[in-house]
């Protein structure tokens, strides 16, 4: 049950990057007495398009929701644009997991979009005209402008992914949270969510994404952390993607030859995938 | 469970009967003649339509049974309320009875709501828990209250099933005044308790406290709990909860609506409830009122138009009738285009088509009724005009299909036709007209050319064998 957790959030030590879009101090998350998050520690700076990467189990999505404050942390601190979470709430996005919702909710894909703008719009007041407009805008952005007041179970999966991403694009927000964006849609689907992605990116906006699809992450991303309970490896993609970083991160799971294959990026890329 | 509910079975009968009244004085009933009904009947539906708002909520957090675990755990708060007011000689009231059942109502939700926290145990589990342990907790309490003695004890356990037919003024006022209390709430807080109840992580993510709004639902759910109580018991008080949000849901696709039909729902039921109940002297209101709802949930079921059965099996029903026709008539066409003759032997369409023959004769029947085809005789059959137009028009939409899937989709031709087969029956106009200029053909009704062989032969084995090797 997500709950608002208070935090106490010491300052962060002077290794970190004060600009950075969030900042991870020794962080520990703990789950009935097992660590799911070991002491991470890491920068992501502005403006990038960053994956998130481990094998099940690795705490991916913990790492998401500790940013958020969903799950108490043991220790460690967290800033997000410079700050504390509470301080910059409004300027946070996030997109959870499709799966964690009941689609057979009576709302519409309109009505789901607007969610991102309640914040805005404050306590006992409800929603406008003009915040209708924005959602319709945040629709067409993905291509579903002719939805908006579908149901949103009569849509499909990567229908469903894109209403989530347009809820997230209203929140005007500068740092994205998204726990995997890309889970089941089909190809097309894929292409129009990258695109949105990167469009956040290019207008100078940073967006962290759970990603599970090595074939892809080389050609979508510009930043990477590699995850498995500890941090295997965070920084610039072309400088973290390496056959010893993969192994390290995914141990026996991952062949040396796959390994090497997605790290040169001859794997994947101009490939169709299953 | 079935234990305790039968110590106290004993009491609730014989059922309080003020309102109930012979047949003949039915229509009188119906008409809202005495002030008594009246009171009687615009309590109940006061009750059963802001129950209804408040339940939608409850299903969609998917804490249904919250409404049950409140009611259970308020026996021990009125019995210790009636204990306490007892020892201390002080004038047994209403509302002190209402203020302990709200307080031990209260104290079970807050331990649902920690056991959950605290234990790794499920929603269910803790619910069945709490529940359990508070209604033991009444039982025990009312066994000493009656083996206390005293005058007074009377009325007691009306708490447990209701005694919505004598009811009062002063009931209705408590109605009234928690209702509409807990209709304000809601409509003040619907944005954030629709956010809440879709998607509660994002709710936290905004900022927007979880643990406060969870509060404020079950702050709800007590207060409908204590003004239900009067009503229908504190057994029964989860079914004017539930029951109509519940039954809401089969009508419609928005929340909104949904709490409206909930509200509509709830006092309609409570209403028809407490008038058959009167109609019968004898029959307990608050148990009339939930059967009576049942009822209305049951045609909800059936004929909801969002998710009901019938509408469901109907359209299922007509999307197979029109899929049948769309292959009878294309069927007749193409074995008339391979054998030359108009009329068409009902065994060789059996070749072109795994049809039996009894569904067969069903889809010829149908289309010899829609002025599609003729019975020549017993066994032959041909299009008429209008069939041939219309099989026309879909012969040429199935082969836009295949030719499309041949150019973009690279099947190999064998297979084109069973994959354009199943598509075929959703085309709409505006994409056969962009299929046509992507594949450069007329606008003319005539359809291109078959991109296979037709045959009436049965498929051959190889043909067959070869499904799904394509690259």
């Amino acid at each position: 049950m997500p709950v608002h957790h208070r935090h106490r959030n010491p300052p962060i030590g002077p290794e970190h990057d004060s600009q950075a879009a969030l900042s991870i101090h020794d962080v520990t998350v703990a789950y009935h007495r097992r660590p799911v998050l070991w002491d991470l520690d890491l920068d992501i700076p502005r403006g990038v398009l960053a994956a998130v990467v481990g094998p099940n189990g690795a705490g991916k999505s913990t790492m998401i929701k500790a940013c958020l404050h969903l799950v108490p942390r043991v220790s460690g601190s967290i800033r997000l644009l410079g700050d504390d979470l509470a301080a910059v709430q409004g300027r946070i996005g996030y997109v959870p997991q499709r799966e964690t919702v009941d689609w057979d909710f009576p709302v519409s894909a309109l009505d789901v979009v607007c969610m991102g703008l309640y914040r805005k719009i404050g306590w006992f007041r409800s929603v406008r005209r003009r915040h209708r407009d924005a959602a319709m805008e945040a629709l067409d952005r993905v291509g579903l402008a002719d939805f908006a007041d579908r149901q949103i179970s009569r849509l499909s999966g990567g229908q469903q992914q894109r209403v989530f991403l347009a809820r997230a694009l209203v929140q005007d927000a500068d740092l994205y949270f998204m726990d995997e964006p890309f889970a089941s849609v089909d190809a097309a689907t894929e292409e129009a969510i990258l695109e949105v992605l990167r469009s956040l990116r290019d207008a100078g906006r940073t967006v962290v994404v759970v990603h599970h699809d090595l074939q892809t992450t080389r050609d979508y991303f510009d930043w990477l952390v590699l995850l498995n309970t500890r941090l295997v490896a965070a920084g610039k993609i072309e400088e973290t993607w390496t056959p010893e970083n993969l192994r390290a991160t995914y141990g026996g799971r991952l062949t040396l030859l796959e390994a090497a294959g997605w790290a040169m990026g001859t794997a994947g890329s101009g490939q169709i995938r299953p | 469970m079935i234990g305790e509910i039968a110590t106290i079975f004993a009491m609730a009968m014989p059922p309080s009967a003020a309102v109930s009244a012979g047949g003949d004085d039915f229509l009188r009933i119906l008409l809202l003649q005495d002030f008594n009904t009246r009171v009687v009947v615009a309590g109940a539906m006061l009750l059963g339509a802001v129950g209804g708002v408040v339940g939608t909520f409850l299903i969609l957090r998917r804490r249904a049974l919250m409404g049950d675990v409140l009611g259970h755990a308020m026996l021990p708060g009125v019995a210790a309320a009636f204990l306490a007011v007892q020892a201390l000689g002080i004038e047994r009231s209403l509302p002190v009875l209402l203020l302990g059942g709200g307080i031990a109502a209260t104290l079970a939700g807050l331990s649902v709501i920690a056991l959950r926290r605290v234990s790794r145990l499920d929603d269910d589990a803790t619910m069945a828990i709490v529940l359990s342990g508070f209604f033991g907790l009444g039982v025990v309490l009312l066994s000493v209250v009656q083996s206390s003695g005293g005058g007074g004890q009377a009325g007691l356990e009306d708490f447990v099933f209701g005694k919505t037919a004598s009811m009062v003024t002063s009931d209705v006022v408590v109605i009234a005044i928690g209702g509409l209390l807990v209709a304000s709430v809601a409509m003040l807080f619907f944005k954030e308790l629709r956010l809440l109840c879709f998607d509660d992580a994002f709710a936290a993510s905004l900022g927007r406290p979880v643990m406060g709004l969870d509060l404020l639902l079950l702050f709800m759910t007590v207060v409908i709990a204590l003004v239900g109580l009067q009503a229908v018991g504190l057994i029964l008080v989860v079914a004017i909860l539930v029951i109509p949000a519940a039954a809401a849901r089969f009508l419609t696709d928005d929340l909104r609506w949904t709490v409206a039909f909930a509200s509509l729902i709830g006092a309609v039921g409570c209403w028809s409830g407490v008038t058959l109940s009167a109609a019968a002297p004898g029959l307990p209101a608050g148990a009339m009122i939930v059967l009576a709802t049942s009822g209305l949930f049951i045609v909800a079921l059936l004929a909801g138009p969002r998710r009901g059965l019938i509408p469901r099996w109907s359209l299922g029903r007509s999307l197979r009738r029109a899929v049948g026709r769309d292959h009878l008539l294309r069927s007749m066409l193409e074995c008339r285009e391979v054998t030359g003759t108009a009329a068409i032997n009902a065994d060789t369409l059996m070749i072109n088509r795994p049809w039996s023959r009894g569904g067969l004769l069903g889809l010829l029947r149908i289309a010899r009724r829609a002025g599609e085809v003729i019975q020549i005789d017993r066994d032959r059959w041909r299009l008429t005009d209008r069939g041939e137009i219309e099989a026309a028009a879909m012969v040429r939409n199935h082969r836009l299909w295949e030719h499309y899937l041949l150019e973009y989709a690279h099947l190999a031709p064998s297979h084109v036709d069973r994959a354009a087969d199943r598509i075929e029956h959703v085309l709409d106009p505006v994409l056969v007209r962009r299929l046509e200029a992507e594949l450069g053909t007329s606008v003319e009704r005539k359809p291109p050319a078959s991109p296979h062989p037709l045959s009436t032969e049965p498929p051959s084995e190889d043909a067959v064998s070869n499904e799904g090797s394509t690259s």
